[in-house]
């Protein structure tokens, strides 16, 4: 296998006495989907936290080795440089939209670092040069791109905060997808989708790192969508990994199941996880 | 209890109910306030009493609550019945429009119709200052979502840096305009950086005391500014270079244009280039907004972390808030102190910023056109209220809260998108 696109290296966040990720190192790959799963608490969103720069990692490392810009620490970044200069992308487990601006206007605000260099920071936009109306109606283009394969174009002008929340998830990673992402960390983006949503979501990660190989990162709990789609899995508990593979492996891992079944006491039979085989 | 009153008319029981609830209130502030006053007996306070006036006073807060409450719930259950809204809203934008452009005509032809009423030609240009004034502050505080209690500082900055390039270095207005709107920009970036971490009530406060520090030094600081009794003979802006003054020696624009000198022929040249100034503001800011920028500000508004996940620099976005805020304030402020010929820290108070951020959240934040609505009703009721003598600043506070039950959001709330994907596909003609 070829280096991975993002290394993990002995990862630890402390907040005071309270371990939120303990020495945790994991490999991301181009054009596969990593899954990072485990129970509530496991510091998940954490890890998400310390890779796009919102939180400082107490120890450890993260590499991202950049096509063009070379390796890039992202524990040294800001949060706004690890998406402008290393193009890696979040999304959040509760929606983060603009609420009240439209559809549109939020994956154009995901534009912001072109159209603001385009505008020679605002003076050639406030003359309408057309260096900078070019750089607009390319960024028109890119967001309409993005929304019609999201299945958003009807929507394009309705606010976002008025939009269903499936509808806004969809939204959200459209506008992620808007920032040019090498790697797309997705904070459970199946989370409140129907079964059909969660289905065309499937169908959505897959296309994008099949067939346009980006590497995506994904915490989910819907075990429907982290089984179908992933080509890796790590499972955390308590901050540490505890296991890692592909799903196969993890579904029959006995101390993944552990973690999320709890002890055998009863004497039942450890379940299966509910997500139907891959492929 | 909101909820059951919207779902069923509330029987007369609930309502008598209600109302002497009201009136109970009545009472117990009244006691004090209108029950008991104080006469002087020869020198010596006594308390007397009032007590039919108290019950008049109560009766009349009883039956107003009764019928205030009917009132407002006929008009709730007619906007309930009224059929989905959505045709009224697709109006408002060319309705906005409409409004503006007639306002803007309103304002041109006003010192030609009133061409002998000084008075009413000053208070218009005492409107547009806080036009002005309110779609600088609107910047920061309407579209990028900042409070800032302490605008009348950048006003400051601004007369004040006029005041003195003029006085002592024989600067004149158009020279120190930009001179001045740029210095208003550097305070304004001194109060936005240490300030980029706060957001809300915390952002009030400080803005608040940084108001009232730049007052504090303005007052103390004699040698620069004169301390409180202010820098007088402040040079009058001239007509390209032609004053506005009885003939004399040198052309003035009296003589050169040929015409008798009159003393209005400044009043509404000042009202003209305060009215030019704020067009210019306007076009400046609603440009802006469609800008990266501007929409970054709003972005900041909606979701800051969510901007910083999307490459934003926050950091940059709010300080072109601040700075862009500031220095059209202190634009402001030079025309203030080129129109007045006197500024003393006097004139920049809290009151002044207090009523500058009325503006903006009674127009309904973010929206230009209720910024002018706004200032004409803040600025023209204490005029027209001037008979009331006593009661004037009571009517004042009156009339906001009377837009704020009437309109939570401001005057005008509803926002307008900076581009519409439906109008890009119709010019762009599609395949």
């Amino acid at each position: 296998m070829n280096a991975p696109l993002l290394r993990i290296e002995n990862l630890s966040m402390r907040f005071g006495g309270l371990t939120a990720i303990d020495d945790l190192s994991l490999d991301v790959h181009d054009a596969r989907i990593t899954a990072v799963i485990g129970p509530n608490g496991a510091g998940k969103t954490t890890l998400f936290n310390c890779l796009t720069g919102f939180y400082r990692p107490s120890s450890g490392r993260v590499s991202l080795a950049h096509p063009r810009r070379g390796l890039l620490q992202l524990e040294e970044l800001d949060s706004h440089q690890v998406a402008s200069r290393a193009q890696v992308v979040r999304t959040f487990q509760n929606v983060r939209l603009f609420p009240k601006m439209t559809v549109l206007e939020n994956l154009i605000v995901a534009q912001h670092q072109r159209l603001q260099q385009a505008s020679c920071f605002t003076l050639a936009g406030l003359f309408g040069l057309p260096a900078y109306r070019r750089a607009e109606a390319q960024a028109i283009a890119v967001a309409v791109d993005r929304l019609t394969r999201l299945k958003l174009i009807d929507r394009a002008d309705a606010v976002a905060g008025d939009l269903p929340y499936g509808m806004q998830r969809r939204v959200e990673i459209a506008r992620a997808l808007c920032v040019d992402p090498i790697l797309l960390c997705l904070d459970e983006p199946a989370a409140g989708l129907n079964p059909r949503e969660s289905a065309e979501l499937n169908a959505l990660l897959q296309s994008l790192s099949g067939e346009e190989g980006l590497a995506i990162l994904l915490i989910e709990h819907d075990m429907s969508v982290v089984m179908n789609v992933s080509d890796h899995i790590c499972v955390l508990n308590y901050g540490c990994k505890i296991a890692e593979g592909t799903p196969e492996q993890m579904r029959s891992d006995a101390k993944v199941i552990k973690a999320y079944l709890g002890e055998d006491d009863e004497g039942e039979q450890p379940g299966e996880f509910s997500g139907a085989p891959s492929q | 209890m909101r909820v059951v009153v919207a779902q069923h008319a509330p029987s007369l029981r609930e309502r008598l109910k209600d109302a002497a609830a009201v009136a109970c209130v009545a009472l117990l502030l009244g006691v004090p306030m209108i029950g008991l006053t104080t006469v002087d007996q020869g020198g010596a306070l006594h308390v007397a009493t009032r007590w039919p006036v108290l019950a008049i006073f109560v009766t009349l807060c009883f039956i107003g609550r009764l019928l205030a409450r009917f009132g407002l719930d006929r008009l709730q259950l007619r906007r309930r019945s009224r059929p989905a809204a959505v045709s009224a809203l697709r109006g408002t934008g060319a309705l906005t429009a409409w409004v503006g452009w007639s306002c803007l005509g309103v304002a041109l032809a006003l010192p030609v119709i009133f061409s002998d009423n000084r008075y009413v030609v000053d208070t218009a240009t005492t409107v547009l200052i806080y036009v002005m004034l309110g779609w600088g502050l609107n910047v920061v505080v309407g579209l990028a979502g900042l409070l800032n209690l302490g605008y009348a500082a950048f006003y400051a900055v601004g007369a004040y840096a006029y005041a003195l390039l003029s006085t002592q270095f024989g600067w004149g207005f158009w020279q120190a305009l930009p001179v001045a709107g740029a210095f208003a920009a550097g305070f304004g970036l001194l109060l936005g950086w240490p300030t980029l971490r706060l957001r809300g009530d915390y952002l009030a406060i400080v803005t608040l005391g940084f108001g009232e520090i730049t007052r504090v030094i303005l007052i103390n600081w004699t040698d620069l500014s004169n301390g409180p009794n202010g820098i007088a003979s402040i040079p009058r802006p001239t007509f390209f270079g032609l004053p506005f003054k009885p003939d004399g020696d040198t052309p003035t624009f009296a003589s050169f244009f040929g015409i008798e000198f009159s003393p209005l022929h400044r009043i509404i040249f000042l009202y003209y280039l305060i009215l030019a100034l704020a067009m210019l503001t306007n076009l400046f800011v609603s440009r802006l907004r469609k800008l990266p920028v501007g929409r970054a500000w709003e972005a900041i508004r909606e979701d800051e972390i969510a901007c910083q996940a999307l490459g934003i620099n926050v950091t940059n976005v709010k300080l072109s808030a601040f700075a862009i805020s500031a220095m059209l304030g202190g634009c402001a402020g030079v025309f203030f102190a080129a129109r007045q010929g006197f500024i003393s820290p006097e004139s920049f108070t809290f009151n002044e910023s207090a009523i500058v951020l009325a503006i903006v959240v009674l127009g309904g934040t973010g929206s230009q056109l209720g910024v002018v609505l706004a200032s004409l009703v803040l600025v023209l009721l204490p005029e027209l209220g001037r008979d009331f003598a006593d009661y004037r600043m009571l009517l004042f506070g009156a009339a906001m809260i009377l837009i704020m039950i009437w309109r939570p959001g401001g005057i005008l709330a509803k926002r307008e998108p900076t581009l519409r994907y439906r109008a890009l596909s119709r010019d762009g003609g599609g395949p």
